[in-house]
């Protein structure tokens, strides 16, 4: 990705455009990634609570366990933002969600 | 011909402020500046001044709350010196990065230890690679002068830098000279409000200081390399125009009899009245001395001072500030030094180190410079002295 020389950006690092921090994706710089056991996850919530990045999302999606338990919504981890940190994970009180080494 | 007032440089600065229409004043007290943000805090109780006067805990704060103000696109003003200058140290570097232009005047003062509220340059020195536009006066008229300047300089477009004006604390400050101020109008009229650049403003949100990570950081220093050189054209078109309107010429240097001079002293400030008025004398008795006062700092001119001294055998740079360690011993010899290198040029440099912490400077002490310059203008550049020489200083 080519980024804009120093004539081309706005003086003094200002940002013209609102709310373009969405743009900055910061995933990279996970190291471990959080991955929801959706058998195990019990939609309490918890997890959407506490992250301070907002990367957790809450989608209506339905799913069924194996063992036959239904639910209307699916907690999923926006990994375009999610950092790593593991509060999730720590969080869980179900240990559903499991910090796995991210390999490149 | 404007009125003429008798003023001390901290009032006259006050009186240049005002006639700026300025709409925020941050302010905390310390000497010698303190009456410049008093006399302030008077024209604004008057109802002379329609500005915001803001009483801040710190000398922090009061360059943070000019941030604010700058950024919101308030014609803003502060003055300081020395530890308070200090204490300012690290938002120096955010106003002018994020290329705000304000004006704040520097006292010149010693800085601490061991405690000394007198005069020399090493506030003044101890900042000059923040970013900030920096002048420094030899005259009560000149300190005035240098705020009309100072906020014509820094709101145009091509700028957009903030910048420090400074005169001697005390031998300015406090001594009353005649000075000549304009109206309102004819301040106004020569330093425009223009702020051209964003603003912060609700209707058209905008970041200003955000994080710049390490692919963009880079840009933003080398964007204002671009604007502190472009400044430079300014402050001529400004100083040009300012001739015309109010008959008062400056340039970014101040020759002396530099014409057939084999040996000069460059130095800054109120003490090179005194150095001139050597030169008269030394010239009677036939010692081929001039002089070279360095007003602008910040963009340093280095091709007029080459110029200047071209033809002189030996040049005496005389700092009030001293780098402990440094090649050069003092900032300014630092700085002419390498641009008489840059340009190429035969001329050599002794150091002097002078007037530390209000040390009293007198005619003596410039004879004493004169005769070591005169001792080794014939010398070979390996002859010379390696270290500054301390002037009037007890052994």
């Amino acid at each position: 990705m080519s980024l804009p020389g120093w004539k081309q950006l706005p003086i003094g690092a200002v940002i013209l455009t609102p709310g373009s921090s969405v743009e900055y994706k910061t995933g990279e710089w996970r190291t471990l990634r959080p991955e929801i056991d959706q058998e195990k996850c019990i939609r309490c919530r918890t997890c959407w609570m506490y992250c301070p990045e907002g990367a957790i999302q809450e989608v209506e999606e339905p799913y069924k366990t194996k063992t036959g338990r239904e639910f209307k919504l699916t907690y999923k981890v926006d990994y375009d933002y999610c950092k790593g940190c593991g509060i999730c994970a720590n969080e869980c009180p179900v240990k559903a969600i499991t910090m796995v080494e991210e390999v490149i | 011909m404007g009125k003429v007032l008798p003023l001390g440089g901290n009032y006259a600065v006050a009186y240049a402020v005002k006639a700026c229409d300025v709409d925020v004043i941050t302010a905390y007290p310390i000497s010698p500046q303190t009456t410049i943000v008093e006399r302030l805090s008077e024209f604004v109780a008057n109802g002379e001044l329609n500005a915001e006067f803001l009483h801040v805990e710190s000398e922090h704060t009061a360059l943070s709350v000019a941030i604010g103000a700058a950024a919101v696109g308030a014609r803003t003003y502060s003055a300081t010196c020395s530890q308070g200058l200090a204490l300012m140290n690290e938002l120096l570097y955010i106003m002018s990065y994020i290329r705000l232009p304000m004006v704040l005047t520097i006292v010149n003062r010693a800085l601490s230890a061991p405690i000394n509220i007198w005069n020399d340059h090493s506030d003044f020195m101890s900042v000059n690679d923040s970013g900030w536009i920096m002048m420094m006066s030899a005259s009560n008229q000149e300190a005035y002068d240098e705020i009309l300047l100072g906020y014509r300089i820094a709101e145009d477009p091509r700028v957009l830098l903030p910048v420090i004006t400074s005169m001697d604390g005390y031998i300015q400050s406090h001594v009353v000279e005649p000075v000549e101020i304009v109206s309102d109008e004819e301040a106004i009229s020569f330093a425009p409000k223009r702020r051209s650049w964003v603003t912060l403003d609700p209707d058209k949100p905008v970041t200003m200081g955000p994080v710049g990570d390490p692919s963009y950081y880079f840009e933003f220093r080398r964007q204002l390399w671009e604007a502190m050189k472009e400044s430079r054209k300014v402050f001529d078109e400004a100083t040009e125009e300012f001739a015309k309107r109010f008959g008062r010429k400056y340039s970014a240097i101040e020759t002396y009899m530099l014409e057939d001079a084999e040996v000069a002293i460059v130095g800054m400030g109120s003490f090179m009245g005194t150095i001139k008025a050597f030169v008269d004398r030394a010239r009677r008795d036939g010692v081929k001395v001039g002089a070279l006062r360095v007003k602008l700092y910040r963009p340093f001119p280095s091709e007029d001072i080459a110029r200047a001294l071209s033809n002189v055998k030996l040049v005496g740079v005389m700092d009030r500030a001293l780098m402990p360690g440094s090649a050069a011993g003092g900032h300014l010899h630092h700085e002419v030094a390498f641009a008489l290198r840059q340009a190429g040029l035969e001329t050599k440099t002794i150091g002097f180190i002078a007037g530390l912490g209000g040390r009293l400077l007198t005619m003596d002490n410039v004879k004493q410079m004169v005769n070591v310059l005169i001792n080794y203008k014939d010398k070979t550049v390996k002859e010379l002295p390696k270290e500054p020489i301390f002037i009037g200083v007890r052994e």
